[in-house]
């Protein structure tokens, strides 16, 4: 057992070992890698909303109770859940609610040419509703939390009925006004 | 409700890698608890198993697995599980299996090890974000907190080096804390700021590291708690919310879902003036930020005034109101649940004047814990009294 220490608590059982003791067989372990897939059917919402992608075109749900205009749309509201009333058009035109500069892939692997990606609220939606996406064609240093951008689309042929229909968002031309 | 106290605790050394299995760690942690507790197994009514994500461990439904380990087999056993809440949902649990009277003696385990996990648990993290809307862009969680943090420090105009002091100050804390994975008594301000850049505006120094590791704790009714201390700490409040999942529609600034598990806790203790009546905390700090945005969040301080306290030293181990005295997840290392250990049991051992190295000066007599999680949507709090 560890050594005694004075206060609570009061010893800290449990072996270090390093990545490099398994790498050289120093300890003994055994190893799995599962293989499994999923589908998942997209529902009635986000079936209309991804078909809009397809089109070129951001939809919206309305939430007359709560007076909210809901991007992404969900058919019953989280809030006075009831079901929500109706679909809108948006514009494809927001602002960067925030954003990150990552130097990480998914697999937390460093990356040299940092991947720009944060949240824009759609206009048209109510204050701070829009969704996660990258931004493009702005350096690290143009970035920042208010900016105007516009969706950059993949040319229809190339759309799939995806989030990643939109390419990226990039800056709205004609400043910062709303 | 029934009047609970809190009669031993114990944790594993925390590392990025232990030898042990998720079972023997779970054994080790439960051995310390009931030790300091003066008990066995026999005395032991229900046990609570805390542990977050399966797909760290790499075994499916990990509470049957680790059962054994945690003191479980032949009795009233459940696992809880609310992801980075789970560590203070846990005790939480415990706590209610006393309150509601169906147990005397409840015994929670809260185990860990991302460790398993190859090449990195942020591979595991990957299945956590939306099928639909979020991964076909192959995030990944560290962008979560790099945006959250950005808002925060956007909207009340928070420097960097503020933010940094936190990981400075709950790694120097580490240094007393026997089961630490990266305590450091030479960082600086610098070394953080220079740290990799992961996630603009987080660096690697402003994260807490993934680690195995397990803890454990001793729940104990009114009725029965004179048989085992004169001086026992009660678990006076337990509170916790959860915010909506469309993540993209909320402000990030302020995490509501705290100060709404903060009131909820902070109701059943009595307390209506927290900055006042509480005297130190354990806000959850897997992130710098987040210590500072969880201070507010527990209504501790005005918002955006967590940076300002922090710089003043308010929140180090002699200010007035002193934050993750055991050197927290920054400090001390990061199993998710597992981090029960600095969240609860630490509250615990510094409330019953056990916490040796790391003892607050200052004669606490109330504590506050809490814990984060899911997407940005959890909270769990725990508020704690000397008797």
């Amino acid at each position: 057992m560890a050594e005694k220490i004075e206060g609570s608590p009061g010893y800290a059982p449990g072996t270090r070992v390093s990545t490099k003791d398994i790498v050289e067989n120093k300890i003994t372990y055994t190893w799995w890698e599962p293989e499994v897939q999923y589908s998942w059917s997209l529902g009635q919402a986000m079936s209309k909303f991804l078909t809009g992608l397809k089109k070129g075109k951001i939809l919206g749900r309305t939430c007359i109770k709560c007076d909210r205009v809901l991007v992404p749309p969900r058919m019953f509201c989280e809030y006075c859940y009831g079901p929500t009333d109706a679909w809108i058009e948006l514009k494809d035109t927001g602002t960067i609610e925030t954003y990150s500069i990552s130097y990480l892939d998914s697999d937390a692997r460093r990356i040299k040419k940092p991947i720009l990606i944060g949240v824009i609220s759609i206009d048209g939606a109510s204050p701070q509703h829009g969704f996660m996406h990258y931004f493009g064609e702005m350096s690290e240093k143009d970035i920042h939390i208010g900016m105007r951008v516009k969706a950059v689309w993949k040319s229809p042929k190339d759309r799939e009925g995806a989030i990643t229909d939109i390419k990226y968002f990039k800056p709205l031309e004609g400043g910062e006004k709303k | 409700m029934n009047d609970v106290a809190i009669i031993g605790g114990g944790m594993t050394v925390f590392q990025r890698r232990l030898k042990e299995t998720g079972k023997e760690l779970s054994y080790l942690a439960t051995k310390m608890a009931l030790e300091e507790a003066g008990i066995t197994k026999k005395d032991i009514d229900m046990v609570v198993m805390g542990s977050a994500p399966d797909a760290f461990d790499g075994i499916h439904q990990k509470g049957e697995n680790l059962l054994d380990g945690a003191a479980g087999a032949g009795k009233p056993y459940v696992r809880v599980f609310n992801g980075g809440g789970t560590g203070v949902f846990a005790p939480i649990a415990g706590w209610w299996h006393v309150a509601s009277g169906v147990a005397d003696i409840a015994l929670v385990v809260c185990e860990e090890k991302m460790g398993n996990c190859y090449p990195h648990p942020q591979t595991a993290f990957r299945h956590i974000w939306d099928p639909i809307l979020d991964r076909p862009l192959s995030p990944n969680l560290v962008w979560l907190f790099a945006m959250e943090m950005n808002r925060y420090m956007t909207k009340y105009n928070i420097k960097k080096e503020d933010i940094a002091r936190v990981a400075v100050k709950n790694k120097r804390n580490a240094v007393g804390h026997p089961c630490a994975q990266l305590p450091d008594e030479n960082i600086t301000i610098e070394d953080v700021l220079n740290s990799e850049m992961m996630a603009w505006p987080v660096q690697r120094l402003d994260i807490s590291p993934p680690s195995d590791g397990a803890s454990a704790l001793i729940f104990c009714s009114k009725d029965k708690v004179r048989q085992f201390t004169d001086d026992p700490v009660w678990v006076d409040g337990v509170g916790w919310n959860i915010d909506s999942t469309m993540w993209t529609n909320r402000d990030l600034s302020f995490p509501r879902y705290v100060a709404n598990a903060a009131r909820m806790a902070y109701k059943m203790a009595g307390i209506h003036n927290p900055r006042k009546e509480i005297d130190f905390a354990e806000p959850y700090d897997p992130f710098d930020y987040k210590e500072l945005h969880h201070m507010e969040g527990l209504l501790l301080c005005n918002k955006g005034e967590a940076p300002i306290l922090t710089r003043e030293g308010v929140t180090e181990r002699d200010g007035n109101m002193p934050m993750c005295p055991s050197g927290g997840l920054l400090g001390v290392g990061n199993p998710i649940a597992a981090t029960m250990g600095q969240k609860i049991c630490e509250l615990y051992w510094q409330l019953a004047g056990k916490a040796g190295k790391r003892q607050i000066p200052t004669d606490p007599m109330v504590g506050v814990g809490q814990a984060w999680g899911d997407i940005m949507q959890m909270a769990t709090v725990a508020v704690l009294r000397r008797g």
